[in-house]
């Protein structure tokens, strides 16, 4: 006896969903739901168990300065590296879609910093950043510029970490570029040239906004990139000097793995999943209408 | 027939496996090292003596990284319900293991006058982090102090005498003045001294606080100091070496890169660990010395490093094992021996008279350095809430060091934070 | 269902003219739904003719130059740092901030790197990691994706939304209840719970979807009258067809996850479990300070693998992008 297709079909579908569900639901729903609720009780200590305390960590979140600096450095953060990784990313897609010689070479060196992982060429930059000797004061000694305490500043230490961002994503960034501008038909570019048009001009005109699917799939990539990544943060100056360069993230491992204080840590988590669910609302309602139904 | 032999040997091989267990005590211990460093080959070394001199326990180390991730994974452990028997961990985890449960005081073990006089043998700087409320939490172990380390050719270079290390304050301003170089457009290309101010600035500030002979904390552990005046004259001088002084670079000075920076001949003078002494000596390719830290109203140095804790839930049997272990291994002769080894500080007195130690201080007189200043040091800074007190001060440090507040200022923002934190946690 | 389109994620590359072409487009010079759809250049409006044909040719080779001269300066600083990796790890310890030319070649950083950590314990660790989430992925997203794209079930569409949430909230900001769970579920310290929260991956089960429901409905309906059950057609019909799909996914979750660092290093606790990122950082941040020689050897021994099979396969691995239309 077979059963109707339509039913079917809701038992064959459920069914097959099933498993990533069950993992789905455990690892991204229910703690979800858990940092709500672990962000209003207290954080429990050798034999005190947990008791319920209301907003009282989001009180002392409010009134915690190294919390609004996490912030305040996460956003500017997020503002510089992710306009700049996406704008080399189509910079460097364009110049090795080309004709260029030693092309594979340079694609490869746009895309390597993709593959090594950043807790290892973090240390690398480490020594990049070093005063006196490090290479970015060897190259410019050369110019007779003196040495800088690049990490160990209050102004530079936030953007140093961000050059390494943008130097790890961009070439990951590049490919899907790369992808898109192979699929645009070379022969928009000629009909435009023998229209007479300037290269940039094509560019801006014709190119660009064929690839707004791929900007808009790179721009969200770039989001949680900016947001997820901390772990050059961890090698390079956890977080100073004077907590100049923590993001919310690293300050969130702070607080729940050397503080031990859960609870603080799940209020945070949760200004985080805020601003991650704003980010994904407003690109969903805003940038998708933006760029098909304007 | 064959299945009554088979029987017979079941039953005697649990017969042989249950004598064994009566006589046998199992203890484990996590131990603060990279695993496959020199350092575990030590210890893999010393537990086997052990055993084989004591046929009833066995010792399991087990290699848990950093110090940092040696608390994690023992507070996790304590948490699942299976610690570990003992531990050797920061002596600052000593508050926080007490608030989470944990551990049990050494006293309680104490019974003989022979552990009572035990006890007693550390050098009493080293005890100063491993008491409090009157009871004994930690064996000191793997333990440092800072000293200050110079590179004798740039003392000569300086026309400074190479065998002359700065004994205060006042000289170490001078000298690093001298040291001091700049090329002809006034770039610096060396400094004449680094102390370092990276991830854990507190531990070396307590250099000079405790030399401006002030503490940070009280044996409770329940109080900061850091807005005291005389702290926050410490801390107008390690501001000053850069900002009026310019005998140190200006902003935070990596902890990972000042060695690499001393051996570069990049600086003159470092602060930093006596673990650092076997490092030093393999890499600089110039003769260099180790003195005890400057003095200012007193000589002084924080004390660093690892403790034995005794962890709850172990049966009598078990701790009675524990103790016999961390006994032997702090006995003068093995003292001596970890200290030869490792470079860290015997912790015991007798264990520097030993004759492998006369030995190797005869050949290597920077050794006893570290212990001849054992006597002016002080316990590094540890209270209740430790991670969160300690990072209240070395923002305040950082944001000082870096122009950021005027150290009267930094000090007050410290110390006012210290004071939230330290009150909630008494509520 | 708008989220079912545009959710941000990668569009297929058979949708891009027939989305653009919608009404109500913005208003500009050059209309480039047409353009693309046509691929008929005289359908391409007029464009200001600017430049005499000499005065473009003069741009463009002067152009060409500078071009050529950014894209090389690009590549060389973007290369620099595994250079320097290089250059560090292969010569003695005197020269790894010292770039003489005459500096000797050594092997010693390797082997004493090598001999300073379980290194091989590690490089294990993560090849088991990355194989056994792989594997996982591989199924649970391609059941997923099939159901999402050709089952019509009750709650699907929220379902849908509810799975796109984890392209944003992704696991690695759940680092404190997740390190709750794997607690409470007894498996801390171990591979599995490494790779446990990334199993069901949103971004795989995007993926399949968007590449299954491009799998034309006669080729399905065909199978289906030959008798073919659901699974013999998953089998048979949609994964051979996604093939360069699997492999770009696949591309990107090993590099992930061999590259991932904070939840590994909060999850693990022993040489047992530690992936070569971890153990790279527990060996990097001693109490001596940094060593260079070392570290850069250990660095390149860590990245090693990723870095020869990318050498290898660089073409495949470019290509599999482009054709997964991954854009």
């Amino acid at each position: 006896m077979r059963l109707p297709v339509g039913i079917r079909a809701q038992v064959y579908g459920w069914l097959l969903l099933l498993p990533a569900l069950v993992l789905l639901v455990t690892f991204t729903h229910y703690p979800t739901v858990t940092t709500l609720y672990h962000s209003l009780m207290s954080t429990p200590k050798g034999a005190r168990p947990a008791v319920w305390v209301g907003a009282d960590n989001y009180h002392a979140m409010a009134a915690d300065p190294v919390f609004w600096q996490s912030l305040r450095n996460s956003a500017f953060y997020a503002l510089g590296t992710i306009p700049i990784s996406i704008a080399l990313a189509l910079l460097m897609a364009v110049l090795v879609n080309g004709k260029l010689p030693g092309r594979g070479f340079v694609r490869l060196a746009y895309f390597t910093p993709t593959i090594l992982p950043m807790i290892a060429v973090a240390n690398i930059w480490l020594f990049f950043y070093t005063p006196g000797y490090g290479l970015l004061d060897q190259v410019l000694g050369v110019f007779g510029i003196g040495s800088h305490n690049w990490l160990g500043s209050r102004a530079s230490a936030l953007p140093c970490l961000m050059a390494v961002a943008v130097w790890k994503d961009a070439g990951f960034f590049m490919i899907f570029y790369l992808a898109a501008l192979q699929g645009i038909a070379p022969a928009l570019g000629e009909a435009a040239a023998i229209e007479g048009a300037g290269r940039w001009y094509v560019f801006r005109r014709v190119t660009f906004p064929l690839l707004m699917p791929t900007t808009l799939f790179v721009l969200v990539n770039a989001i949680i990139s900016s947001f997820r990544l901390v772990d050059h943060i961890v090698v390079m100056t956890r977080g100073g000097p004077d907590n100049t360069s923590s993001l919310l993230l690293y300050y969130i491992y702070d607080v729940g793995f050397k503080f031990w204080d859960t609870s603080y840590a799940a209020a945070l988590t949760m200004v985080l999943l805020a601003i991650l669910a704003t980010a994904a609302i407003v690109q969903f309602a805003f940038l998708e209408r933006r760029i098909h139904y304007q | 027939m064959r299945r009554v032999a088979g029987v017979m040997l079941a039953v005697m091989i649990a017969g042989w496996a249950g004598a064994a267990s009566a006589q046998t005590t199992e203890i484990s211990f996590y131990y603060p090292v990279a695993v496959g460093g020199p350092v575990t080959k030590i210890i893999d070394g010393l537990t086997a003596d052990f055993e084989k001199e004591n046929p009833g326990i066995k010792v399991k180390p087990i290699y848990a990284g950093t110090y940092q991730e040696s608390i994690v994974k023992a507070l996790t452990a304590v948490k699942s319900g299976e610690p570990p028997q003992t531990s050797v961990l920061l002596s600052t985890d000593m508050f926080t293991l007490i608030d989470e449960d944990a551990i049990l005081p050494w006293d309680d073990l104490i019974k003989t006058p022979d552990d009572r006089a035990w006890l007693k043998s550390c050098f009493p700087a080293f005890m100063l982090n491993s008491q409090t409320g009157g009871k004994t939490w930690g064996i000191p172990f793997q333990r440092s102090t800072i000293v200050l380390y110079w590179n004798k050719d740039a003392f000569k270079d300086a026309g400074l005498d190479p065998e002359r290390p700065p004994a205060n304050w006042t000289e170490m301003v001078d000298v690093g003045k001298k040291l001091t170089r700049r090329d002809a457009s006034g770039n610096v290309t060396q400094w004449g001294i680094q102390v370092p101010s990276s991830g854990f600035p507190y531990w070396l500030f307590q250099g000079f606080t405790t030399q401006n002979d002030v503490l940070l904390m009280n044996e409770a552990g329940t109080q900061t100091y850091y807005d005291k005046p005389a702290v926050v004259e410490a801390l107008q001088y390690w501001v000053d070496l850069s900002q009026k002084h310019k005998v140190m670079p200006a902003g935070i000075i990596e902890w990972g890169t000042t060695p690499k920076d001393f051996f570069e001949k990049k600086t003159a003078m470092m602060w930093t660990t006596t673990g650092n002494l076997t490092n030093v000596r393999t890499n600089a390719k110039f003769p260099f010395g180790v003195a005890m830290l400057p003095a200012n109203k007193r000589r002084g140095s924080p004390t660093g490093g690892g403790n034995f804790y005794l962890f709850k839930k172990s049966t009598p049997a078990q701790q009675a094992a524990v103790l016999k272990f961390v006994k032997w291994i702090t006995s003068p002769r093995r003292a001596a021996e970890w200290g030869i080894d490792t470079g860290y500080v015997a912790v015991r007195p007798e264990a520097w008279d030993t004759p492998e130690m006369k030995k190797y201080v005869a050949g290597f007189p920077f050794a006893a350095v570290a212990r001849d200043q054992l006597q002016y040091a002080v316990a590094e800074l540890s209270t209740h809430e430790n991670q969160r007190v300690t990072k209240a001060l070395n923002d305040g440090l950082q944001a000082a060091l870096t122009g950021a507040k005027t150290p009267a200022q930094a000090m007050k923002d410290a110390q006012a934070e210290a004071d939230r934190i330290l009150r909630s946690s008494r509520r | 269902m708008r989220g079912e389109h545009h959710m941000g994620g990668p569009e297929m590359a058979p949708q891009t003219p027939q989305r653009s072409a919608r009404p109500g487009t913005p208003v500009t010079l050059l209309d480039p739904p047409a353009l693309s759809a046509s691929r008929e250049t005289r359908d391409a409006p007029r464009l200001r003719d600017s430049f005499t044909d000499s005065d473009r040719r003069g741009r463009l080779s002067f152009g060409w130059a500078l071009e050529t001269a950014a894209a090389w300066l690009l590549g060389g600083l973007w290369i620099l740092p595994l250079a320097y990796a290089f250059w560090t790890a292969f010569h003695p310890r005197e020269y790894s901030t010292r770039f003489a030319p005459t500096a000797p070649l050594t092997l010693q950083n390797f082997v004493s790197a090598w001999d300073a950590a379980p290194f091989a314990r590690y490089f294990l660790n993560s090849f088991l990691l990355v194989t056994i989430t792989l594997a996982a992925q591989l199924v649970l997203c391609t059941l997923a994706a099939y159901a999402f794209a050709r089952f019509s079930f009750r709650g699907r569409d929220v379902v849908f939304v509810l799975v796109l949430m984890q392209l944003m909230v992704m696991p690695d900001v759940l680092i404190v209840e997740n390190y709750r769970t794997m607690s409470r579920l007894g498996i801390l310290d171990t591979v599995v719970a490494i790779g446990l929260p990334y199993m069901a991956s949103a971004f795989g089960i995007f993926l399949l979807r968007q590449t299954f429901k491009t799998v034309p409905r006669e080729l399905d309906e065909a199978a289906r009258v030959e008798g073919a059950g659901f699974l013999t057609m998953l089998w048979k019909l949609y994964v051979p067809l996604a093939k360069p799909v699997y492999v770009a996914y696949a591309l990107v979750s090993v590099s992930y996850h061999w590259n991932n660092f904070l939840w590994p290093l909060i999850v693990t606790n022993s040489v047992g479990s530690r992936p070569v990122t971890v153990g790279l950082q527990v060996f990097s941040s001693g109490d001596q300070g940094v060593d260079w020689s070392i570290i850069t050897a250990a660095t390149l021994l860590t990245s090693g693998p990723l870095l020869v099979a990318f050498l290898l396969f660089q073409r495949q691995f470019v290509q599999s992008f482009m054709r997964a239309g991954i854009r």
